[in-house]
């Protein structure tokens, strides 16, 4: 029998990888803190987050965006998923030789722009060069520390029976940009990324409706397996109606081509929020109100349920189960 | 499209077929698209009572016999191949490991969309010898053949194809023999456009009605109302639903480059042995881009895995809970058996959207 090897499916967001995190690294690395958070509290009072994120997409450049856009929108959204403003990044390099040094800077450009718009700087990094041919242009890692405000308690374990489902936008746009020019396809209207910092548009929420009880940024795996993984911390089922679910035209259209469900291909910009019922209008109303929600929609609800599950409601008003990601082949979109 | 999922529509059509005094049936889906879309827009659940839907040999990658995949794994081991794919068959497990282990152990493995990129890989990466594995209907068979026709006509020695293209009709057939008792077929949309809808004349002839149908709710719907229509009237004919791309006689275009490129043979299914005259060799013409020919290596000795019965799934013997490796030992994620990693296939369709039912 020939050795367990990682195969490139331990890296796609879903089970297996799951399954590698818990096997390898909580096992050994564990801090007794129950895991499924993208943040970890790191003070006493819970009140400072950290967290870190590595990117590897490929092309490093991609409609409405690029990889170092990438690495500060992933952090930052980290962090926002945790309820906290960003306070500090770092960031590290890993450059091939070769790298055009002109891409470099158009590359960390972008990097200062996006901090700028999500109000916080690197202030730290590292960079190392290894030979042609031992990596693929640059990866980039990134870190953040952030800082929740008082009142505000988000965790993927949060979400309660006769809660609402919110997400911020439309779904699947990141991952079919990036594809679209990988594959080399061509669409009507150019399918552009949705990457962008949510620290701004989580603040204003919080502000509304600070009694939000999760919050969550569907990269890999897309929607379903985010909504999955909550339902699993939390121990509830959810139900979820497809035609309330945002998903643009030019998008679903690909998918159809791609043989893709939007449900699960990575966005970069959006955010699910559970809400208790009473809050729920509020955080509808101020997430539309921000640029990065207008699209902002209710598409759920949480359900008590034996054991955690989503089902999805069809557009026929028949019933059937949203599972996570199982070994979709989309590797290095993020 | 849209109009053919539009709600009021389907729903509509829904309540026709719940008020249908419809005899009970049996009514067999032999296309792995079909089982995707009746598992994903929960179809089930609109159907008169007594009416059942089961899934047939319709999935390419299920279909295809351990022993060929075996050998398309074997030949990633030859010096300077590199095996493209289409990426359902990445993950099918092979009697001693699957084409992802076999690519994490250093194998070179090229998923493609279309196996006209097999043929551009093949020109971009001379050094290379570039094997497609060409699985798949009367639907890809088509581009397969015009990919080797474009490697001739590029004069690309280090392209070839390992053939393992199989024919739908014969399969029908063959069905009509086993102890299934399918009442009608809902016969495949894309499939269809090739070779016409007259391909199934044989099988309504044996009293078994046909309809070829698309791949909307309402496609879907529609063809299981015009079949319990003719079991209720005692008729037994092909007839089309999906008449917006579906011609008796087929796309000629198509059927010929098919005739060039292919000879009918005998072929080994998955679960349903030999069957004569279902599926296709290279013509001794392009006998040079068969990579069974090309290169010699040993597979190992193919098994199937122990337990497995997707063989009976397959043929519709079973639904996929009735096998006991059923989302104990068999998963999208540990998959032991090829129906529940081709997102295709019965038992991954079943795992991923009704499972809990």
């Amino acid at each position: 029998m020939s050795e367990e090897r990682v195969l490139l499916a331990h890296g796609d967001g879903g089970e297996l990888m799951a399954e590698l995190i818990e096997r390898v690294f909580v096992a050994r690395l564990g801090t007794g803190d129950p895991p499924g958070d993208d943040s970890a509290r790191i003070e006493g009072d819970g009140r400072l987050v950290f967290t870190t994120d590595g990117f590897v997409v490929e092309p490093i450049f991609f409609p409405g965006g690029d990889i170092g856009k990438l690495a500060v929108c992933g952090t930052v959204n980290d962090l926002a998923a945790a309820g906290a403003r960003p306070v500090a990044l770092s960031a590290s390099f890993i450059l091939e030789e070769g790298l055009v040094i002109s891409e470099l800077e158009r590359v960390v450009d972008s990097m200062a722009r996006t901090a700028a718009e999500a109000g916080v700087r690197v202030v730290c990094g590292d960079t190392k060069v290894v030979p042609r041919g031992t990596a693929d242009g640059m990866y980039v890692t990134t870190s953040g520390v952030g800082k929740v405000p008082v009142g505000v308690a988000v965790s993927g374990a949060g979400a309660r029976p006769g809660d609402v489902v919110l997400v911020s936008g439309t779904v699947g746009d990141h991952g079919l940009a990036v594809l679209s020019v990988r594959e080399g396809l061509e669409f009507e209207s150019p399918i552009v990324s949705d990457c962008a910092p949510l620290a701004g548009m989580v603040g204003a929420l919080l502000e509304a409706a600070p009694g939000v009880h999760v919050l969550r940024d569907p990269t890999r795996g897309g929607l379903a397996t985010a909504l999955n993984e909550i339902a699993r911390q939390s121990g509830v089922g959810m139900e979820v109606v497809e035609s309330a679910v945002p998903v643009r035209e030019a998008v679903g259209t690909a998918c159809e081509l791609l043989g893709l469900d939007p449900l699960y291909v990575a966005n970069e910009g959006k955010m699910i929020v559970i809400a208790p019922e009473g809050e729920a209008e509020a955080a509808l109303s101020a997430l539309k109100a921000h640029p990065l929600g207008e699209e902002a929609a209710v598409i759920g609800r949480v359900e008590e349920s034996a054991r955690p599950r989503v089902t999805l409601r069809t557009a026929l008003g028949t019933h059937r189960i949203l599972d996570r990601q199982v070994g979709e082949q989309l590797p290095r979109i993020c | 499209m849209s109009e053919f999922r539009d709600t009021e529509l389907v729903r509509g059509l829904a309540e026709q077929l719940k008020r249908m005094a419809a005899p009970p049936a049996t009514l067999m889906e032999v296309c792995g698209t079909h089982t995707v879309a009746i598992a994903r827009y929960g179809l089930r659940e609109a159907l008169p009572e007594g009416v059942r839907l089961i899934s047939g040999p319709g999935c390419p990658v299920c279909v295809t016999p351990q022993d060929q995949i075996d050998l398309f794994i074997a030949l990633g081991g030859v010096e300077g191949v590199m095996l493209a794919t289409f990426g359902d068959m990445v993950r099918v497990p092979g009697t001693t490991q699957s084409l992802e282990q076999a690519r994490a152990e250093g194998a070179d493995v090229l998923m493609v969309y279309s196996p006209m990129d097999a043929v551009e890989a093949a020109a971009k990466n001379p050094e290379k010898q570039v094997v497609f594995f060409g699985i798949g209907f009367e639907t890809t068979a088509p581009a397969v053949a015009l990919a080797i026709l474009e490697a001739q006509r590029r004069g690309l020695a280090n392209f070839s194809v390992l053939c393992a293209h199989k024919l739908i009709p014969p399969a029908m057939m063959a069905l009509l023999e086993s102890e299934v008792g399918v009442d009608g077929f809902i016969c495949p949309g894309h499939v269809s456009v090739i070779i016409g809808s007259k391909a199934y004349e044989p099988v309504a002839a044996r009293g078994k009605p046909c309809v070829v149908t698309g791949f909307e709710p309402a496609d879907v719907l529609g063809a299981v109302r015009m079949l319990l229509r003719q079991l209720a009237e005692g008729r037994s004919e092909v007839e089309v639903e999906y008449s917006r791309a579906v011609r008796t006689e087929g796309n000629p275009k198509a059927q010929e480059v098919l005739g060039r490129v292919f000879r009918v043979a005998d072929a080994r299914w998955r679960g349903l042995g030999t069957l004569p005259g279902s599926g296709y060799e290279l013509a001794e013409e392009f006998a040079e881009f068969d990579a069974a020919r090309r290169f010699e290596v040993e597979p190992p000795k193919s098994v199937e895995p122990a337990g497995c019965r997707c063989g009976e799934v397959l043929t519709g013997l079973i639904d996929p809970p009735e096998c006991p490796l059923f989302g104990e030992g068999c998963t999208p994620r540990k998959p032991v058996g090829s129906c529940m990693v081709s997102s295709e296939g019965a038992c991954q369709a079943w795992y991923r959207y009704r499972r809990s039912e």
